[in-house]
């Protein structure tokens, strides 16, 4: 207690200056938090959300057909869960990992109070919250088993292991539109935050390898090279994503011939990823330019030819120095996915709007808007910090031994 | 110190270099070297020793002249260039280190990628090579938490895990504290005694006097004088290298 009456007095106020800032601050602060909590807990009424949740999480997906997606969520929480726990196993060679770190038993707690809270408050029926229930579990238990026995997994059972990743991605696009005997479902009744996290995973994967190939062209020697990806990279950064979106809603049905076009929701997939790769790109030549030129001429010099070079010590190299700017550029792309509503897909915002709309729940924006704001944040929170995760492992010059 | 072959490894002839800005950096510099011969190239700064020493794997080009190495004729035939490198090991003044790999995978890199060897039996003679440059128990660690000395000593091993019959030095001591040189050296002295050819780039005379079989001085992008250390740092044949030796003796 007087460890703590201390810290205050030194934080808060240490001179009558930061003593006046101080009680500024919390009073303005204190204010701002009352009079939100009033609106929330009195004025609110979230029923335009307990009664929407399904619509906001999947959009029109067919009732019957949704066991699929509870199905692809369970594969993914096991996914995510076993390779925490691998990643926690098997900690970089130089370090001394800890299976269960303090950080990793608070997210854990976090998760649970969510998967117990949230679908109690939207008031789901007792089916579904033990559905999160499970889910919650079977996140603990493959966390815990992968921490437990992951560390036996030889070098080439890990290589394997992450090729789960990819194999997941393929095969929920499966259980998300059909095919292989399960009923197709047409894009057009997929939504909500379904919509969403798909269109701008999409866009994400498949930037990112366009974009180093368009970095690694603007750097090329043969002139045709440069200068096709400058004028691709330059076109599409000084052109504003919206009258990009319309474009491609527009002329891609020309261009291909007739049963070649991809349906609307994939158009729009495509445009959003050849934009995020452009401004990718620029990420990844910031990164290329920090790695000396030596590194380049001591490969070369091992004998490593210039595709092996660039793919064992160039990119790594250039890649971890452009990681903070690429998940800038994947947070902000995320959040570009807001504009397919404007071209008429009912993404979030787009599903938001068409509940709005509703007259039974007019006039309930700010419950509607607050609930978007947060299930945004949730997402790029995750982003931001799996990136940097991601940073930590990488780096090079972190002192060993650190966790 | 084991005494050369007869054998030719490096023939250049007359190699000329400009850069694209017009600026002549080599003109007509000649050299050979014998098969476990030590090489040592001295000179002023903006000699074109270190351009001259790059051009002798491919890092820099040339515009007129001949370079044979090992018996490969060296041209813009990229197989050729490979074949070379393959061959040539080299250490540069900064190390170059791959930061993001181990100590142990910057040494087994080369070898797994570019000789298809194994990689437990590369590991092995990459252990036994941190052993033999004295960092063995450095095996796991990253090159930055390396001291520099340390750095350019696994920087060693790391050519030599390729097994090349010549090994390139591009000022190896130049980027290091004058306490961490000594250690350097006593590697590449060690290294002398082997049958492998060496041409070194340095401003170490101790160096050059007792491990050099013969020591060069280049200006102006020419080879000057040519001689044995002896001969070479108590009676040069050459105005240039008396002028050079007044500087830095």
């Amino acid at each position: 207690m007087q460890v703590l009456l201390r810290r205050l007095r030194s934080e808060l106020f240490a001179t009558p200056a930061d003593g006046a800032l101080s009680v500024a601050l919390i009073t303005l602060l204190s204010l701002g938090a009352f009079g939100f909590l009033r609106w929330a807990l009195t004025q609110a009424q979230w029923a335009v959300v307990k009664v929407n949740s399904t619509l906001f999480a999947v959009g029109r997906y067919p009732i019957e057909q949704q066991w699929r997606l509870w199905l692809l969520t369970a594969l993914l929480v096991a996914a995510s869960g076993a390779t925490w726990g691998l990643l926690r196993a098997h900690p970089r060679p130089d370090r001394t990992g800890v299976l269960w770190p303090s950080n990793d038993r608070l997210a854990l707690a976090l998760l649970a109070l969510i998967a117990l809270a949230v679908p109690f408050a939207l008031g789901l029926s007792l089916a579904i919250q033990s559905r999160w229930w499970g889910l919650l579990l079977l996140l603990a238990l493959c966390r815990w088993l992968a921490g437990r026995y992951g560390a036996n997994l030889s070098p080439t059972g890990r290589r394997l292991a992450a090729l789960v990743w990819p194999l997941l991605y393929l095969g929920g696009m499966v259980l998300i539109s059909g095919g292989l005997g399960l009923v197709g479902v047409p894009p057009s009744e997929w939504g909500g935050l379904l919509l969403t996290l798909l269109a701008s995973s999409f866009a994400i994967l498949l930037c990112f390898p366009i974009g180093v190939l368009l970095a690694l062209g603007r750097r090329s020697e043969l002139p045709l090279l440069r200068w096709g990806s400058v004028l691709y990279i330059e076109f599409i950064r000084g052109a504003p994503l919206i009258t990009l979106l319309f474009l491609g809603q527009n002329i891609l049905g020309f261009l291909l011939p007739g049963g070649l076009a991809p349906e609307r929701v994939w158009r729009a997939a495509w445009v959003l990823t050849f934009f995020a790769a452009a401004y990718l790109a620029e990420a990844v030549r910031s990164g290329l330019a920090a790695v000396p030129r030596g590194q380049l001429e001591a490969a070369r010099s091992l004998g490593l030819s210039y595709p092996k070079a660039l793919q064992h010590v160039v990119l790594p190299q250039a890649l971890r120095v452009a990681l903070p700017a690429m998940v800038g550029q994947f947070i902000s792309l995320l959040q570009d996915t807001t504009l397919l509503s404007l071209i008429g897909l009912l993404e979030l915002l787009g599903t938001a709007r068409t509940v709005m709309a509703n007259p039974a729940f007019l006039g309930r924006n700010g419950e509607v808007y607050l609930t978007l704001a947060v299930l945004f944040w949730g997402c790029c929170a995750a982003l931001g910090l799996g990136s940097r995760a991601l940073e930590r492992r990488l780096d090079p010059h972190a002192v060993p031994s650190a966790t | 110190m084991s005494q050369p072959s007869s054998e030719l490894m490096i023939e250049a002839r007359a190699v000329e270099k400009w850069y694209p800005n017009g600026f002549q950096a080599l003109r007509g510099a000649s050299l050979t070297v014998r098969r476990g011969e030590v090489v040592v190239i001295m000179g002023p700064s903006g000699s074109g020793k270190s351009t001259f020493i790059r051009t002798l794997n491919a890092l820099e080009d040339f515009q007129k002249g001949s370079i044979t190495v090992d018996g490969i004729v060296l041209s813009n035939d990229l197989r050729n260039i490979d074949a070379i490198r393959r061959e040539v090991g080299m250490v540069f003044q900064q190390f170059n280190l791959f930061p993001h790999l181990s100590v142990l995978d910057n040494l087994t890199l080369a070898p797994v990628l570019v000789r298809k060897r194994p990689k437990a039996e590369v590991e092995k003679q990459a252990r036994a090579l941190l052993e033999r440059v004295g960092i063995a128990e450095q095996a796991g660690k990253y090159p930055g938490q390396l001291s520099g000395g340390q750095q350019q000593r696994v920087a060693i091993a790391r050519a030599l895990c390729m097994e090349p019959r010549i090994l390139l030095f591009d000022e190896p001591t130049s980027a290091l504290d004058p306490e961490m040189v000594r250690e350097v050296l006593e590697v590449m002295q060690d290294l002398a005694a082997d049958d492998i050819t060496m041409v070194v780039v340095t401003h170490e005379v101790k160096f050059a006097r007792h491990v050099a079989h013969r020591v060069v001085l280049m200006a102006d992008g020419e080879v000057v004088e040519e001689a044995e250390p002896e001969v070479f740092f108590t009676n040069p044949s050459h105005e240039r290298t008396r002028r050079f030796l007044d500087q830095i003796l």
